[in-house]
């Protein structure tokens, strides 16, 4: 058997279905779960069992979702190399965060195929089987060629244009200073290169945004109410209701026991998650006790915090703010037309925060604009940019290019030597590369030639 | 036709500096070698500038020294002025120049060919291969013998149709003062070889009488002068100068008002020239707004007036040539001795070639050097050694010596030329390696020495020196890993002094080597050890941990490519039979008909999924369905 680099991708079709998993194979398998999954009960993997628990974010350590993880030790598993499989049920999005931390722990993204390669490759599947898997991924590669060809006169396509031109530029800046010291071609301008790096981080912050503001724009984010009893909850859910009246459109949960209701932020879907029963009395969350709504927490894109301003911060509230740690949270300060009682814990004011009175219908404008701020920044929206660059591929592309120009630019402060940042440089461009096509050294070339006038 | 009796190993066709290597290559493996060119006088001649190496091109001299080749040596011996270029920059990027004594260089490497048992030369112009079928038997010569041989290395450079431009005249010539190659050209043409036409061009060589050098700024070379091979001691040539000039706006007025009398302008040539290389009226035309352009006026030996303005080469006329060279500072009164020409010739397009330089088309015929679409004695030289090096081994039924991209730059040139073929001429430049780092001239031994020494170029005595350079390099660079600060006063006066406070206790040497702030000199200020360390072990050991973050992130990329540069692909494999891949990528891989599977991953439009397909395809049987009957081996 080869001894091959871990692979994963996210192996569900895209955008369809409620569960989403990422599997993952290769050496690193299980290191990589160890690293990633928390074990709700603790205890370790055992091979072939499925275990429950949640995926976290490796540097942060803050949960991504929950998940059921799957360990299917070598050789009885699909390639006949150790298969991790993490199934996750929270939507597209998070799916691809736990992709992406994946990734983040050194696994490398796999190749169209590339599951099945080493399936066939290490005897697991006979050519007929795996013949017909490829023809299926080939006829797919052409389908979304195809769809690169098209996106090529995009907008999107224009912009990772310009983003490869400037760093085949600057690429070749450098080269030239490397490869041609004898010709008079002047000193390497390090503030060039910087600003040009700068511009190009910039561009590629807003594609990236753009990306997750492609996917919310289509799949909406969810948003969970969480607060004490008698905080105001359900004021506050009957305030966003009401004034959305027209476009309520309530979704009778199907897997979880969940009602979701939509409503429109200013063009952002929110799916209001909701325990059952929680619009009708408090009485109800009171029986259910708070514990029942925490446990949404992980499904959640948005946690509403709901602070009662008139009263003191107590245990039940500590406890609250245990649980939505490390989730992307809005500090609720409701009643704010009554005397002001309650001390925020510096956790709590580092959030962002909206300060409302559900009661009196005061304030709940500026929470709207918080929420779809939190989501959709003050880029103008042109969703034909979101589709080309909503796979995933192409976002990992992306974040690996920040993350070799981040090098590139500690580097050049550093004083670094200039063959290692053509080094970072040169990655950078081939991820970018591989969103619309290879880059090629001749292109590099190409540019030293029409940029220096060099020769001998 | 007389037939000559002496039936060779390696018959070598051409003495250049590709040919050259080749036959001594073939020659010190122990095969019987001939060496044809067209005039015994003009062995090893430097056509253009006067001068070896410079970024990539003084690698690929280090590689091929490693090996065992020539021409460092050669160079050591006639060099008149040694540089390192980049010193400011990384060790990666350093690069070794010289400029030699034209003449010089020419007679000690047809001396050292003399004595070279096994190795014959003779003067003769080949005008066609010897076939006999699709077999090839030896080569035919203007002079009516003929020569047998087991393989050929075909190495014509810039001869083949040769044809020389002086403005609107021209006339049929290998280099000037040179016959051309008549014949040979039209044939491999009709054995199926895709003959196309380039362009290169060369400077007038002017009068240094005639120049007023004490107003030029003189640059000097490295003093002392460090050598480019490692058998080399030192330099003992004298060492002498180039000078600095630069034209002016009157200088390109001149050449505008001789445009319409450029060959190239007036439509006249039609191969296709190097964009790294461009003429003078080139560099004028593309860049308006330069207000000089800069060349270095170097000298061509140390016995003759002669001197070469780099740069500057031209196929203007010669009534625009004289006032031109005659407009820059320095050199109003300057004579001309041999004017600028441009030269057209043709080359096969090295995309028909095996990596071990043996064509497709014609078994045991190999081509090397400028043939091959290259540009500039190194790379020719080291096309030569490679060609002559295989040429061998095929006489020997052994298998060919194949450097890969991460092992050369010598082996990043060949895949280049075999994946991508030649459009434009080709010369190397270090942006073209992938593995920059791990690439350097410095560690040239230990990346070849070992290959050089298996197949019999490396003396005995060189290589047991480099055994123990190496020895020496593995044993600092430990004994650097298990040393510890121990936080003497010695150690602790250190680290104050260079601003290391933060370095603790048990910290090894070569961690702190690693901090910027610290070289391996400044080591001996309190490791006695390191004071001891030659000079060519302590750079290795400086660089590994210098470097290390990034060398190891290459190293990685390596391993990841690894798999398929080493999967090969069958010669007869039947693309139209393999199910899943595009019809493009079918029409490119049987057009390219590319070796390993990672050369086919080189080939522009080759999509990852294509390469998945074809590596299941290969594990299978299904591609022999369609008829072939040759083995896969299971990788
Ligand atoms: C005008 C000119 C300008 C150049 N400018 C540059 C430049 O700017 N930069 C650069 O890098 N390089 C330049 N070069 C190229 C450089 O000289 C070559 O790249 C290098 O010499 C090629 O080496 P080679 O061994 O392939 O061929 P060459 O050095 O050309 O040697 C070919 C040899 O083959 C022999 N030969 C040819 N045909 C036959 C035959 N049929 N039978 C027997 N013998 C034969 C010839 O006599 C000669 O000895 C220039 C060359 C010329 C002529």
């Amino acid at each position: 058997m080869y001894i091959e680099d871990t692979i994963a991708a996210i192996s569900t079709p895209h955008g369809e279905g409620g569960i989403g998993i990422v599997r993952i194979s290769g050496g690193n398998a299980e290191a990589i779960g160890r690293r990633l999954f928390r074990f709700r009960k603790g205890g370790d993997f055992t091979s072939h069992y499925l275990h429950y628990g949640a995926v976290t974010e490796p540097e942060s350590g803050g949960m991504i979702d929950e998940a059921m993880a799957v360990l299917m030790r070598a050789p009885n598993s699909y390639t006949r190399e150790d298969v991790l499989e993490l199934h996750c049920h929270g939507g597209m999005l998070v799916v691809e965060r736990v992709l992406a931390a994946v990734l983040a722990c050194g696994a490398r993204l796999a190749e169209p195929g590339e599951f099945t390669r080493r399936a066939f490759v290490n005897g697991r599947i006979d050519l007929l089987q795996a013949e017909a898997v490829m023809d299926v991924i080939a006829a797919k590669t052409e389908a979304s060629l195809a769809l690169a060809q098209r996106q090529r006169e995009g907008a999107l396509s224009l912009k990772i244009g310009e983003i490869r031109q400037a760093l085949t530029r600057s690429l070749a800046f450098v080269e030239a200073y490397i490869d041609f010291p004898e010709d008079d071609i002047g000193q390497t301008d390090n503030d060039a290169l910087r600003v040009a790096a700068d511009d190009v981080l910039v561009s590629i912050g807003r594609l990236l945004s753009g990306f997750d503001e492609g996917r919310i724009l289509r799949e909406g984010i969810s948003v969970l109410i969480v607060g004490k009893p008698n905080a105001g909850k359900s004021s506050l859910l009957n305030c966003l209701l009401r004034e959305n009246r027209a476009i309520v459109t309530p979704i009778p949960g199907t897997t979880r026991d969940v009602i979701e209701e939509s409503i429109n932020l200013g063009g952002l879907a929110v799916r209001l998650l909701d325990t059952a029963g929680i619009r009708h009395t408090d009485d109800v969350v009171e029986r259910e006790g708070i514990s029942c709504a925490l446990d949404k927490i992980p499904l959640a894109d948005l946690v509403l915090f709901v602070l009662d301003t008139s009263r003191f911060f107590d245990d039940e509230d500590r406890l609250i703010l245990d649980a939505v740690r490390g989730k992307r949270t809005i500090a609720v300060l409701n009643k704010c037309d009554l005397p002001m009682a309650i001390e925020l814990p510096p956790e709590i004011t580092t959030l962002p925060q909206a300060v409302i009175s559900a009661g009196a219908a005061l304030g709940v404008d500026g929470l709207r604009e918080l929420i779809r701020t939190t989501f959709l920044h003050d880029v103008p929206l042109d969703s034909r940019e979101f589709v080309a660059i909503s796979r995933a591929r192409h976002r990992d592309a992306l974040v690996s290019a920040r993350s070799h120009l981040q090098r590139f630019l500690s580097g050049l402060e550093e004083g670094r030597e200039l063959e290692t940042l053509a080094i970072d440089l040169r990655d950078a461009l081939s991820a970018v590369g591989q969103v619309t096509g290879e880059i090629s050294t001749d292109d590099v070339l190409d540019m030293i030639f029409s940029s220096f006038c060099i020769g001998k | 036709m007389h037939c000559y009796e002496t039936i060779y190993d390696v018959i070598v066709v051409g003495a250049g500096h590709a040919g050259c290597e080749a036959a001594l290559a073939a020659a010190r493996i122990g095969c019987s070698t001939l060496l044809l060119t067209i005039n015994l006088d003009a062995i090893a001649l430097m056509s253009c500038n006067p001068a070896i190496g410079g970024l990539a091109k003084g690698h690929l001299v280090k590689e091929i020294d490693a090996l065992g080749g020539e021409m460092a040596k050669n160079i050591d011996a006639t060099g008149i002025q040694f540089r390192i270029l980049n010193t400011r920059k990384g060790p990666a990027v350093r690069a070794s120049r010289a400029q030699a004594d034209k003449q010089l260089y020419r007679l000690r490497m047809k001396r050292i060919m003399e004595q070279q048992d096994n190795l014959f030369l003779k003067q003769g112009e080949v005008t066609g291969l010897y076939l006999e079928g699709n077999e090839l038997r030896g080569v035919d010569t203007r002079s009516g013998i003929r020569f047998l041989g087991k393989t050929v290395v075909l190495t014509t450079g810039t001869f083949m149709r040769g044809l020389i431009h002086i403005g609107l005249t021209n006339y049929p010539g290998g280099r000037a003062g040179d016959l051309p190659s008549l014949g040979l050209s039209d044939q491999l043409r009709d054995l199926g070889f895709q003959v196309g036409r380039l362009k290169t061009g060369t400077p007038a060589r002017l009068d240094g009488r005639t120049i007023d050098f004490s107003r030029l700024e003189a640059q000097y070379g490295d003093d002392p002068p460090v050598p480019f091979s490692f058998s080399t001691g030192r330099i003992t040539m004298p060492q002498v100068p180039c000078h600095i000039a630069y034209t002016n706006q009157r200088s390109h007025d001149i050449i505008r008002s001789g445009l319409d009398r450029s060959p190239l302008y007036a439509g006249v040539i039609e191969g296709v020239g190097p964009r790294y290389c461009p003429s003078i009226e080139d560099k004028v035309v593309r860049f308006p707004d330069k207000e000089r352009h800069q060349t270095f006026i170097e000298p061509e030996g140390l016995e003759t007036v002669e001197v070469y303005p780099s740069g500057m080469s031209t196929s203007l006329p010669i009534d625009i040539q004289i006032p031109f060279y005659r407009s820059i500072e320095g050199l109003e009164h300057v004579e001309i001795m041999r004017p600028a020409y441009a030269i057209e010739y043709d080359y096969v397009d090295p995309i028909q070639l095996y990596a071990s330089l043996e064509t497709k088309p014609i078994p045991n015929l190999y081509h090397a050097g400028q043939i091959n679409g290259t540009s500039g004695y190194e790379e020719a030289a080291a096309q030569g050694l490679m060609a002559g090096i295989n040429a061998a081994l095929r006489t020997k039924g052994l298998n060919p010596l194949v450097l890969g991209r991460s092992e050369a730059y010598i082996g990043v040139m060949i895949d280049d030329l075999i994946t991508l073929g030649t459009k434009e001429p080709y010369r190397m430049f270090t942006s073209r390696a992938e593995y920059r780092l791990l690439l350097r001239e410095d560690n040239a031994d230990l990346r070849l020495r070992e290959k050089g020494y298996s197949v019999g170029l490396v003396p005995e005595a060189d290589f047991e020196r480099f055994l123990r350079k190496r020895e020496l390099i593995a044993a600092e660079y430990e004994r650097i890993c298990s040393s510890r600060i121990v936080m003497d006063s010695r150690e602790h006066e250190f680290l104050s002094t260079h601003g290391l406070s933060d370095i603790q206790k048990g910290t090894t040497f070569e961690q702190l080597l690693r901090r910027p702030e610290v070289t391996y000199g400044e080591l001996a200020e309190f490791d006695d050890v390191s004071r001891e360390t030659v000079p060519e072990v302590r750079e290795q050991v400086e660089i590994q941990v210098k470097y290390r973050g990034y060398i190891e992130r290459q190293l990685e990329q390596v391993e990841r490519a690894r798999k398929l540069e080493s999967t090969q692909l069958p010669a007869d494999l039947n693309y139209s039979s393999i199910h899943g891949l595009t019809t493009e990528v079918r029409e490119k891989l049987s057009r390219n008909r590319p070796e390993t599977l990672g050369q086919a991953s080189r080939i522009p439009g080759v999509t990852p999924a294509a390469i998945s397909v074809l590596s299941i395809a290969l594990k299978s049987d299904s591609w022999k369905r369609a008829g072939s009957e040759t083995r896969l081996e299971e990788a």
